[in-house]
């Protein structure tokens, strides 16, 4: 249907703009050749990486509030791709939506025409193939089936907690990544770790500690036979390469095997 | 209201957690994937904060070492969710005195070719405020 693509508001954040080119860019083409199209937000600000704990932080929360406003003046979803993103922004929302005193502190610094009440609805890309294009019709348009893959999907902390408001998927046990590897043609392979922390940021300053967890990632992931691991946390994926872990894998974005299992990956 | 209940007050309306809830359940230690490295376990933070040893924990290696990974959050029974009160407790201390768990000055050095610009903002996030 030429002319109707459905278009969304797109929130990159700024790993995706510099060291996980990769996790935009097969998604942006993978989009377009499932039928929708990922237009970027104009003058988008970090979320901060954290959402802020602290129920009387509200400076800290302004970038997400802005980017949701932005996507509610375009009548438009609001769909991001980095776990950190997701989780800040989805969490703002709900705050602007549910916590009286937020909405009205942050509204009062925003100044927008209309005050914003958390109406805009925040997708992570996957969501969007699951309950918009739906893992059936994803599989139809699968060119190039990842057939003989087994794949241990990764999904680590920030898009499955707190469940009740991230609500992507059952947090202690998802699917919403295995079922999206057999839309691929893959195995997807279950393991105890997928949604255990691979120790997120301290790998700045403790990156021994996060080496103990990304060995155990690895040692678990493999040891039911993933021969591959996907991620969509830039955190992750960093600190699952700097593994020494012996069962060590390769470890992709889920956005680069849906490109290359959509035919799209080459020219992305 | 005594300083100390005026502290656990802030705690209780900063986390908006409330840890006299706590039943001591061990079930967010038994989660946590730091908790080998904390010299206070998340079980414990609630005590910590009803007995007024706030300065303990605010000492502790187990306030910088939480990951942020809301397993604690998810799973605890009583919503009491020991993830929050060690950062609302953080963040007393980060208020109070400025975060100096990182130093701008520090992060040259850490940083390597393929670092994503998540991990820095991230840690500052939490190491700073």
């Amino acid at each position: 249907m030429a002319g109707s693509i459905m278009k969304y508001s797109y929130y990159p954040g700024c790993t995706l703009k510099n060291k996980a080119q990769d996790l935009d860019k097969y998604a942006r083409s993978s989009a377009l050749a499932l039928g929708f199209e990922l237009v970027e937000i104009p003058e988008w600000q970090c979320c901060g990486g954290v959402y802020p704990l602290g129920s009387d932080e509200i400076a800290t929360k302004l970038s997400s509030v802005r980017a949701l406003n932005y996507a509610k003046e375009q009548g438009q979803d609001l769909i991001t791709l980095c776990s950190a993103c997701h989780h800040v922004l989805k969490r703002v929302n709900d705050d602007m939506k549910n916590v009286e005193d937020i909405r009205t502190r942050a509204n009062n610094y925003c100044g927008f025409e209309e005050a914003y009440a958390g109406e805009t609805k925040v997708l992570h890309f996957l969501e969007v193939l699951r309950d918009v294009i739906g893992f059936d019709e994803l599989a139809k348009k699968v060119v190039n089936p990842l057939e003989g893959k087994k794949i241990g999907a990764y999904y680590g902390c920030l898009t499955l907690r707190p469940g009740k408001i991230l609500d992507f998927d059952d947090p202690e046990n998802p699917k919403i990544m295995e079922d999206f590897i057999r839309a691929l043609g893959a195995e997807p392979v279950i393991y105890s770790m997928r949604n255990e922390c691979c120790g997120g940021y301290t790998s700045l300053k403790d990156p021994e500690f996060t080496k103990q967890r990304t060995e155990q990632i690895f040692d678990d992931s493999t040891g039911f036979g993933a021969d591959c691991l996907i991620t969509a946390c830039p955190l992750c994926m960093f600190n699952l390469n700097k593994s020494d872990a012996k069962t060590k894998v390769p470890v992709y974005y889920f956005t680069e095997l849906l490109a290359e299992a959509l035919g799209v990956k080459e020219g992305a | 209201m005594t300083e100390l209940e005026k502290k656990i007050e802030l705690i209780k309306e900063i986390s908006g957690s409330d840890p006299y809830k706590c039943m001591r359940c061990g079930k967010c230690t038994a989660s946590c994937p730091a908790y080998s490295e904390m010299d206070i376990k998340p079980h414990q933070f609630a005590s910590y904060i009803i007995r007024g040893d706030l300065d303990e924990l605010v000492e502790s290696k187990a306030a910088w070492k939480c990951l942020g990974c809301f397993a604690c959050i998810e799973r605890c029974p009583r919503d009491v969710q020991p993830g929050k009160l060690v950062d609302a407790t953080r963040q007393i201390v980060a208020r109070q005195r400025g975060g100096d768990y990182l130093q701008p000055e520090e992060v040259p050095e850490l940083l390597t070719e393929d670092l994503p610009q998540q991990l820095l903002v991230s840690a500052f996030r939490r190491y700073r405020r």
